[in-house]
């Protein structure tokens, strides 16, 4: 029997139960976003204090459900779609084990429900982190092993997929780097999941009453095992895509497959030590332990990244300029395709992940600097810039991709589609920028009130604290505005998108593929060839402009480093 | 399209690096080891550094010793808030701790002295972010921690409470004021 299409604008090939599973998974993804994102208007409009929209029980479990909302279940339903895209759709597999896959997938949403329901009923504004000995409702953490147990199977279902992709030989020579890429992620995702069942499931028992102490401290190590290496699964998750974008769009390949994948490798090496970025300032943890830890043992993740950066848009600049584009430093830039909003999502994306997100990162992460940031603003700040732009834009901008290809439907509304990456990257880059100010002057995350409205004791924060805030919230509104018009797209392209007819589309040919129907009509896809060979000519810089733009990078980065080992300095000598 | 296919080299680990990616690397592994090593850099020439001395305790035990800290040195109350003001001699260990929704008690400390300062929670994780300084710490219960201050500033400083600890939690605030001597 006949299990895969061919899309005829793409040429994938998709395996039936693989291409529901995926429809179905970000579908779920995209309505935890319009969750988080009806929410994220409560919690800026809170913080925003002119407006100072809901009163304190409520801000906090919005807030609560807003941060479980967008980085759990949005994040890691569309993750799962993505893995089942890499592994099914890319290696032109069948998917193994659909029927466990389905499994996975009906435990993740009954999680993700149950947990949104005990978040509702008012008991469990505990926060996204449920540092303990603050307790939630049983079936607040219930709803997390629930949630965490289908990703896992997901995972499973990614690997199988690769074994069985290996057997039945369905691609010559080694896995694509997409593909190794996903396989990073999966690889961290399984550990993650590990430390969470290590964290979550006695908090559960202590939540019911068979555990009856829980350490403060150990819960926020092991806790953070899970919290951190989490946001390295969507790192790696998110640079595949970039990859896969860039090969799509511009025909780029890797500049070298050595590098990359060698930058990949770093990624599960050292990224599981990171944990200590978020307890550098707890009691009685040792400062070797920390240096060692939070730098990655010595950074060698942070240089992962720095590699990625170069190696990305390099990929594409090299594509560029052998169709043409060679003129100056930049042309390939300047003539690549800025109203798709495929590539203006990635783009920006990249560029505020590596440019805000990476730095900010690394520099609050740096043993000593915490001090003055810990806690703050500045840390939502941060990694809204990874995981709300970062990764956030990175699965907006591949959503653009498969609505024709996955869902055969054209885009609806597509002017909007094609400002929506500027005015979401806009929206939260003012709203980033200026709570970053905002922690640097002391502002506190998780907080309902800079007026401190009750208290026995009266503290006032400078006027530009206040007026940072409030343009963060400006920012954050029209954020805010931006998921809006992503969701109105993606909404609007499922239910009244033009269905595509067989051999129309917005990426008609991108792979120089042949049309077919899109019909399950293949019983089996022909096997993935290698790419084309090309002439390797190391003689010079290949991609000049990406290294100039990569050069700027480190200068802002060496820039605000040192201005943040400046300030540190002149507060308060403690040791 | 090549990243989504296998490499055209079979062998591809064998093809050599372009020099851009070697020169970017190698840049980038310099700067990261700069960042590495400024860390134990500030450790021995800086002045802000953690310290990692912490004892387990309990809040029964803890609550004990802020309140014998308190009965020695208390020299006033505050009007505003009720809470004892705490003057304790200047290189002593002095005592602060955290609860539903107070920081316990209000410290006067001298300008240029060095404090020993204990820091625990009696209920929930706390946040202590003295402001306007902003040096901020993690208080958890059940442990105690240690730190050395010495406030090189004089005036009134807020300690506000930036973990979330329940509805009260922006009510939480502390003080500790400091006097040029
Ligand atoms: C669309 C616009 C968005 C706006 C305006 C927004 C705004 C905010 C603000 C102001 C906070 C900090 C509140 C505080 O600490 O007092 C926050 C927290 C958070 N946001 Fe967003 N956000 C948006 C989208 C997202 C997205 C897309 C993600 C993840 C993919 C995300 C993940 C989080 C998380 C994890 C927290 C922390 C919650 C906690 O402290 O437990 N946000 N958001
Ligand atoms: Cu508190
Ligand atoms: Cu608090």
């Amino acid at each position: 029997m006949a299990q895969f299409r061919v899309c005829p604008d793409s040429g994938f090939y998709f395996d039936r139960s693989a291409e529901s599973l995926m429809k179905v998974n970000a579908v779920a993804g995209v309505v935890s976003l319009l969750i988080a994102g009806i929410l994220a208007l409560g919690v800026i409009l809170t913080r925003w204090q002119d407006v100072h929209l809901l009163p304190a029980d409520l801000f906090y479990q919005v807030l609560t459900a807003h941060g479980i909302n967008a980085l759990i279940f949005w994040v890691i339903f569309f993750e799962i779609a993505v893995l089942y895209f890499a592994s099914s759709t890319l290696l032109r597999s069948r998917l193994a084990a659909p029927g466990w896959a389905w499994a996975g997938f009906a435990l993740m949403v009954i999680g993700a429900v149950m947990n949104n329901v005990a978040v509702m009923q008012g008991n469990s504004s505990v926060m996204m982190t449920s540092y303990v000995p603050m307790q939630a409702a049983p079936h607040f953490y219930l709803g997390l092993i629930l949630f965490a147990v289908g990703a896992l199977i997901g995972c499973f279902v990614f690997l199988g997929t690769l074994v069985l992709a290996k057997d039945d030989k369905t691609y010559d020579g080694s896995l694509p780097l997409v593909v190794f890429g996903a396989l990073t992620a999966t690889i961290i995702a399984i550990f993650t999941i590990a430390s969470g069942a290590i964290i979550l499931v006695p908090t559960f028992l202590w939540s019911v009453g068979y555990i009856n102490h829980i350490d403060a401290e150990m819960y926020r190590i092991i806790w953070w095992a899970l919290g951190h290496s989490s946001q390295q699964i969507n790192v790696a998750a998110h640079v595949s895509i970039w990859y896969l974008i860039t090969g799509i769009l511009f025909g780029a390949r890797p500049m070298s497959e050595k590098v990359s994948r060698f930058a990949f490798l770093l990624y599960i090496f050292f990224l599981q030590l990171a944990s200590a970025h978020h307890i550098l300032v707890d009691p009685g943890v040792s400062s070797e332990w920390k240096i060692f830890n939070t730098s990655y043992a010595m950074y060698l993740a942070v240089l992962a990244s720095m590699i990625h950066g170069l190696t990305v848009p390099g990929a594409m600049e090299v594509a560029q300029r052998s169709k043409g584009y060679t003129k100056g430093l930049f042309e390939w830039l300047r003539k690549a395709p800025w109203g798709n909003p495929v590539f203006s999502g990635f783009f920006f994306a990249l560029v505020i992940f590596g440019f805000i997100g990476g730095i900010t990162g690394v520099v609050m992460g740096t043993e000593q600097i915490n001090l003055i940031i810990h806690n703050t603003i500045y840390v939502p700040a941060h990694f809204h810039a990874t995981v709300a732009v970062g990764t956030t834009l990175t699965f907006m901008a591949l959503t653009y991709l498969l609505i024709p290809v996955l869902f055969r439907r054209a885009l609806f509304m597509p002017w909007m589609a094609k400002l929506q990456p500027y005015v979401f990257s806009l929206g939260m880059t003012i709203m980033i920028l200026f709570l970053l100010g905002a922690g640097t002057l002391g502002v506190s995350r998780r907080h309902w009130d800079m007026d401190f409205t009750g208290a026995m004791l009266s503290f006032d924060y400078p006027g530009t604290a206040y007026m940072m805030v409030a343009v963060g919230g400006i920012g954050g509104v029209l954020g805010v505005v931006g998921g809006a018009m992503f969701l109105i797209v993606t909404v609007g392209s499922l239910l009244f998108g033009k269905k595509l007819e067989p051999s129309a589309g917005l990426f008609q040919g991108f792979c120089g593929l042949p049309l077919a129907d899109s019909v399950y009509n293949v019983e089996q896809p022909p096997r993935l060839e290698r790419a084309e060979p090309v002439e390797h000519h190391h003689d010079g810089f290949e991609a000049p402009g990406t290294f100039v733009l990569a050069l700027a990078l480190l200068v802002c980065f060496v820039v605000y480093y040192a201005i943040n080992w400046d300030y540190l300095s002149s507060v308060w000598p403690i040791g | 399209m090549s990243s989504f296919q296998p490499p055209a080299d079979r062998i591809w680990w064998q093809v050599p690096v372009g020099k851009q990616e070697i020169i970017w690397a190698g840049i980038a592994l310099v700067w990261c080891l700069i960042m590495f090593f400024m860390m134990p850099y500030w450790h021995v020439y800086g002045k802000q550094n953690l310290s990692t001395e912490a004892y387990q305790t309990n809040a029964e035990k803890y609550g004990a010793a802020v309140e014998a800290f308190v009965e020695e040195y208390q020299t006033g109350v505050d009007e505003q808030s009720g809470m004892p003001i705490v003057t304790p001699p200047a290189g002593s260990d002095i005592y602060m701790l955290g609860r539903l929704w107070q920081w316990y008690p209000i410290l006067n400390l001298e300008k240029g002295k060095s404090y020993r300062l204990h820091l625990s929670s009696l209920d929930w994780q706390h946040g202590f972010s003295l402001q306007p300084v902003n040096i901020n710490l993690q208080v958890v219960p059940g442990y105690e921690m240690v730190i050395n201050v010495a406030p090189d500033q004089a005036g009134e400083f807020t300690v506000i409470c930036n973990e979330f600890c329940g509805i009260g939690h922006h009510t939480m605030l502390g003080k500790i004021h400091v006097k040029e001597n």
